[in-house]
This record gives C-alpha cells, sequence and structure tokens, in this order.
C-alpha cells in the first residue's frame, strides 16, 4: 500500500517537473521550413494603385473590385492596401496573411483545418473547420476572416495563392507561376520568391538606401525576420511598423509560450493519469473505512 | 456511499403560470436560433472579426460551466477530503452541474459557423482519424467538456434509478433500474474520479486558451499562471453556487436549509479566494506588471473592481462567527460568483484588445439568445427536481408526493 503510493507520488513528481522543463515538441517550428516561399512588400515602393487587391479578388474568386474599394479584410477579401496618414508623414501599407514561421492559427485549431504546409504556406481546409474562431482569436494580425451574414460560413484568409503557384500532383511550385497580388503589382512593390532570396533582396536594398527606410535607433528594419517568431511575409516601410497597423511582439511567437505550458502540463499524459489514480485511491480508502465503521 | 435515502422528490403538480411562460419564451428562442441557423451569425450577434468571441462564448461556455462546478467543489470535498456530512448537498449539485454543462454544449453548438462538423471532434477529425492538433488548449477543452457531460449525467444517474425502482410499474424497467444500482454501488467511485479529473483539466485549459491571444490580451490577464487562475476561481464559484442553489431551493420548494454544511462550504471559500487572490498579486509583482495595476486607465478600474469582488467577500467571510449566519453567507457566495464572472468576462472580452479602436459590445438578439439558455435550463432543473430525488431535507409536506 506504502509502496503504491510512493511510486505515484514519484509519477506525480515527475509530472511536476515536466512543467517547467523546456519541450522538445516546441522547437518544431522553430524555423522556416528550408524550402519556404514568401513575399516582400515594400511601402516606399507602394503607389496605392489597388491593383492588387482587385488581382487578389480574381484569383481566388472574391467579389467586388477596385472602383469599390474594400476598406478591410473580411470575409470576402484577402488583401488589401490601405493608407495611414498624419501631418507630412503618409505611407501605405498592405494586409494579408502574414505567413508565419510558427502559426497561431495552426496551433489553435483543433482538428488541423489550418496547417502549415508544403512551402511553408498556411492554408485552410473547409472540411475540417467547425467555425469556432479560435484562429481569430490567436492571430497576431487579426487576419482570419469569418462571413458572418450565412447559414454556411467560411474562414477566408491569404494562402499565397497556393492553389496557382503550387502543384498537388507534382507537389512542386509551377513554373513562373505567382499569387494574384504580386503579378499585379505595376512597381513590385510586392514580390514573390524562396523565403532566403527575399531576405537577401531585402538586405540589399536596405544596403543601397539606408536612409529610405525607417528602424528603430536609425537602424533599419525588416519586419518579419524575427517579430513574432518570424513570418515568411516581410515588410519594409519608411515610418514605423506600428503607425502602418503591425503590432510590437517580441522575437518568439506567442504560441511557442502557450505550446509549452499546454505541454508541459499533459506531457505523456502523466500527470492525469496519476491524478486520475490519486483520487480513485483515496476513495477507495475512504470507501472502506466507512464500511468498517458500519459494521 | 451510494446512497441517498434522504432525497425525495419534491412533487406536486408543475406551476401552469410558470410553464406557460417558459414554454411562450422558449418558443420564441427557437424562432431566433432558427434565424441564426438560416442566416447567419451576424444577423443575431453583435460579434465582429475582431471580437469572433462574445457572450455566447464567455457567458454560457466559459463562466456557465465554472458556474457549473458546483459538483466538481462538492465531490472534491465530500469524498476526496471525505466529509461524508456534505452528502445531502451532492445531488443538487450535480444536476446544477449536469444541467450547466449540457447548456454549455448546447451554446457551443449555437455559436460555431459549421456546427454540422462538430462530430468530428469526438471521432478525431474523421476522415482522417487521429488528426487531432495537441497542441490547441481548445481541443482539449472541448474532449473534455464532451466527456464530461457524460459523466455527470452518469454520476446523476442513481436520482433516476431509484425513482424507476420503486415507482415504476414496467417490471423490465424496475429489472433495469435495480442492475444499474447494483453497477453503481461499485464503480461509482470510479466514476467520480472522473468527475474530479476531467474539470481540473479543463477548467484550468479554459484559461490556457487565452494565451493565444497573446498581445491582444491585456497584461494585467496574460499570465502563465493563468491554468492555475481559472481552476482556483472556478472552484470558489461552484462553493458558491452550491450555497446559493440551496438558499433558492429551500425557499421555493420549502425545504429545510443544510445551515451547518454551508457554514463549511464557506469556511471553504475563505481557504480557495485567500489562494487565489495570493497567487493573482505574486504573479503580477514577480512578473514586473506592480506598476500596471495604475496605469493601464479604465483597465485598472476594471482590475481593482474585479479584485474587490473578490475581497470584499472574502472579508465578510473572514469573521467565523458571521460566516454562519446565512444571509451573509448567501450575499458573500453572490459577490464571488459576480468576481470569478467578471474575471472571465475580462479575460475573453474586457481586456482583450485585438487592435486600436475596435469595440465589442452584444446586440439584443445574442443577449436573448443567451436568456433563452438559461431559460431552458431553469426549465429542465425545476420539472427534475419535482419529479426525482435531488433535494434532501425534505419537509412533511414536501415528501408527500
Amino acid at each position: 500500500m506504502s509502496m503504491d503510493r510512493r511510486t505515484l507520488l514519484k509519477g506525480l513528481a515527475v509530472a511536476g517537473a515536466g512543467a517547467v522543463a523546456p519541450v522538445e515538441a516546441s522547437e518544431k517550428y522553430a524555423e522556416a521550413p528550408e524550402d519556404a516561399v514568401g513575399m516582400l512588400y515594400d511601402a516606399t515602393r507602394c503607389i496605392g494603385c489597388q491593383a492588387c487587391v482587385t488581382a487578389c479578388k480574381t484569383a481566388n474568386n472574391l467579389p467586388g473590385n477596385r472602383y469599390n474599394p474594400p476598406e478591410d479584410l473580411s470575409g470576402e477579401t484577402k488583401n488589401i492596401i490601405r493608407l495611414y496618414q498624419d501631418g507630412d508623414e503618409s505611407s501605405y501599407v498592405k494586409s494579408q496573411c502574414m505567413h508565419c514561421v510558427d502559426p497561431g492559427c495552426a496551433n489553435a485549431c483543433m482538428i488541423g483545418a489550418f496547417k502549415k504546409r508544403e512551402y511553408g504556406i498556411v492554408t485552410w481546409d473547409p472540411d475540417r473547420c467547425i467555425g469556432c474562431r479560435y484562429c481569430q482569436v490567436a492571430c497576431p494580425y487579426n487576419i482570419p476572416k469569418f462571413q458572418w451574414n450565412t447559414g454556411v460560413p467560411l474562414i477566408v484568409k491569404c494562402e499565397l495563392c497556393n492553389h496557382i503557384i503550387h502543384d498537388p500532383d507534382t507537389g512542386t511550385l509551377r513554373e513562373g507561376a505567382l499569387p494574384g497580388c504580386c503579378q499585379a503589382c505595376p512597381k513590385e512593390a510586392v514580390i514573390f520568391g524562396r523565403y532566403t532570396d527575399l531576405i537577401e533582396d531585402a538586405k540589399q536594398r536596405i544596403a543601397e538606401r539606408p536612409e529610405r527606410y525607417w528602424g528603430p535607433d536609425g537602424e533599419p528594419k525588416i519586419f518579419g525576420l524575427t517579430d513574432g517568431g518570424g513570418t515568411q511575409v516581410l515588410y519594409l516601410a519608411d515610418l514605423s511598423f506600428e503607425k502602418l497597423g503591425l503590432p510590437t511582439l517580441g522575437d518568439h511567437g506567442t504560441a511557442k509560450q502557450a505550446r509549452e505550458i499546454q505541454h508541459g502540463i499533459y506531457r505523456g499524459f502523466i500527470a492525469p493519469v496519476a491524478l486520475y489514480g490519486v483520487l480513485g485511491l483515496v476513495m477507495w480508502r475512504n470507501n472502506r473505512a466507512a464500511k468498517k465503521e458500519e459494521g | 456511499m451510494a446512497s441517498h435515502s434522504h432525497a425525495q422528490p419534491v412533487g406536486g403538480p408543475l406551476n401552469k403560470k410558470f410553464v406557460t411562460f417558459m414554454v411562450i419564451f422558449l418558443g420564441i428562442w427557437a424562432a431566433v436560433l432558427l434565424y441564426r441557423f438560416i442566416y447567419g451569425i451576424g444577423v443575431v450577434s453583435g460579434l465582429t472579426d475582431y471580437y469572433p468571441w462574445g457572450v455566447w462564448i464567455a457567458f454560457d461556455v466559459v463562466t456557465g460551466t465554472a458556474l457549473a462546478c458546483g459538483g466538481y467543489a462538492v465531490a472534491i470535498l465530500c469524498y476526496i477530503l471525505n466529509k461524508g456530512k456534505y452528502h445531502p448537498l451532492v445531488r443538487p449539485a450535480l444536476l446544477t452541474s449536469a444541467l450547466g454543462y449540457s447548456m454549455a454544449g448546447l451554446a457551443i453548438v449555437i455559436d460555431v459557423g459549421r456546427w454540422w462538423g462538430v462530430w468530428r471532434i469526438p471521432l478525431g477529425g474523421f476522415p482522417d482519424m487521429g488528426s487531432y492538433n495537441w497542441d490547441s488548449a481548445l481541443l482539449e477543452v472541448a474532449l473534455c467538456v464532451m466527456a464530461y457531460v457524460g459523466v455527470l449525467w452518469i454520476e446523476l444517474g442513481p436520482a433516476f434509478l431509484e425513482k424507476w425502482q420503486s415507482t415504476s410499474k414496467n417490471s423490465a424497467l424496475v429489472g433495469f433500474a435495480r442492475a444499474g444500482l447494483k453497477f453503481y454501488d461499485k464503480a461509482l467511485i470510479w466514476i467520480i474520479a472522473l468527475g474530479v479529473l476531467l474539470p481540473t483539466m479543463h477548467q484550468s485549459s479554459l484559461g490556457t486558451l487565452m494565451l493565444l491571444a497573446g498581445q491582444k490580451l491585456h497584461g494585467l490577464w496574460y499570465t502563465p499562471w493563468i491554468p492555475l487562475l481559472f481552476l482556483i476561481s472556478c472552484v470558489g464559484m461552484g462553493y458558491s453556487v452550491v450555497v446559493w442553489e440551496s438558499s433558492l431551493s429551500t425557499r421555493l420548494f420549502k425545504r429545510q436549509r443544510e445551515d451547518d454544511m454551508l457554514t463549511g462550504l464557506s469556511g471553504a471559500m475563505v481557504v480557495i479566494v485567500s489562494l487565489y487572490l495570493v497567487l493573482r498579486f505574486a504573479d503580477l509583482i514577480i512578473s514586473g506588471k506592480t506598476s500596471m495595476m495604475f496605469t493601464s486607465g479604465w483597465l485598472s478600474i476594471v482590475f481593482w473592481v474585479e479584485i474587490g469582488l473578490f475581497a470584499f467577500p472574502l472579508w465578510m467571510l473572514m469573521n467565523k462567527q458571521r460566516r454562519s449566519q446565512f444571509p451573509v453567507m448567501l450575499r458573500a457566495s453572490i459577490l464571488l460568483m459576480l468576481a470569478g464572472a467578471m474575471y472571465r468576462f475580462d479575460t475573453y472580452i474586457t481586456a482583450y484588445q485585438p487592435a486600436p479602436g475596435q469595440t465589442y459590445f452584444p446586440s439584443f438578439l445574442e443577449i436573448f439568445v443567451t436568456f433563452g439558455v438559461i431559460a431552458l435550463e431553469i426549465s429542465m432543473y425545476y420539472f427534475i427536481v419535482k419529479r426525482y430525488p435531488i433535494l434532501g431535507g425534505a419537509t412533511a409536506e414536501g415528501a408527500a408526493e
């Protein structure tokens, strides 16, 4: 009896230690996949023509066009250009899914409607989605949108035109295929490419014209290099990213901490099983004692 | 331990006015729900893409299940800490828990947009079995809550079986009831253990859920300790509900009140709430957020109101003499329910700030839908205590059916 108890307590102690120790599973998205693709948006090149907005709608078969420009991302808009203006300062800014290296939405999604797939593209699968909208809570950029005015709603967000650029039969990228917005942009303000190439490109632009780009303490910054654990869509701008509506995030995604806590508590399911055993044992003893008393 | 011989149905005819009112009210509610299921969530609610979760989640599910922790809290006291004298409180607490959790399940179906796919969750994401995302705290909550609803009704089973055994004219049903009760005699402790384990898991995960909101949740509420804070506060809410419910049922159904048991519960509340407050402040101080308590603008005020709602009833119950007075106990427990509810509302709505300039306020129909869920729960409670042996402390007239 006392032996049993000691073993159980030991189990509990191990489970308790699990809550403190770092968890290997949490490292699984630590870096962008090797073959990752993404986009680089340079706000200093953007002229606000909204060609990308229309092209996105065409590419994704969504209603609306640039003559009636959407004010925000929504259940029928996956990409928009907004104007930030304050006194003399102004800049356009594009919004679409950032294709996080460690996406909050994919972390939140119960049965994997959101997944980080080949080339690191974050996609949504209607057949698995139950419409709980936890992805909307979990996205630091508020990107996934829900169709509120229909009985059969979908979640809508940029999937990097996965259906255009990715050939599901061969599993490779289609030669020369581009996401709608990148194809339409007349100024190459948004370009598509391999993630590592895009980083090089951004660094080169900064090296060539450092005065053109904003950064904390005058040091030009590429948004998405580390922000929130990194994003496969990178931003350059001549104003602070906060002004342009991008959140200030640490170097680790929030997903990481949430995962560490959740896995810490439930590591190997030891703690719940041990607790169940202890509870049952305690009651069994109480019960036996009560029966003895009775007769 | 399964014998509840003192629990008796309230009996007597159903109150006609009450039943008529409920039928009409729930009829209108059903019509609103039909409207929601055809035209979408947007037409009946104030929810937006920035505030995808509103009162349906924050109240019906998160607060609702915490208020339904009476069964959990009393089971810990009665079976784990072996305080057998609390036994008469178990059944009424289990009934409110079973109803509360069932209603939370219903609220989830109303809230999720693609509700027809909910069955994929227990089946491992059918058709690809086992495609669970174990990173998701919500998955753990969903599975646990589904399992716990079942466990609660099983725990409550003896109440129905006893009734059938003693009054049914159908011999097959009597036989079934007899066999069932025999089974409970052996298995009940393992079922109860499950009934304690599951809420421990998902009530804490209901807190963990909001960690993914990251920087969108204000620092005074965002903490890695959130699972622990949610767990402790739900136990406190559980005891409060038992006190409150006991007061109501004694008044409405003329039952004898279990005063010293309730005094004992109030003592337990003192321990729980003190622990909660100590942890809440310790966390803020350790993580260097002390100044945030005063410099967060209107959220500082919200924070202190919330803390006050916990601290004031704690002060009321501190004195042993005072907490044995029923009105003090009742007032304190109502305040504590509010406190726990506010903590949950703040975490899910008030302190959740997705983007500058975005606000949320529930629409009339959205609140109406929530009232409908509560009305359905009250109706079922009323019907079950009238017909089945749930409440103890019967008076002579109450026992005569």
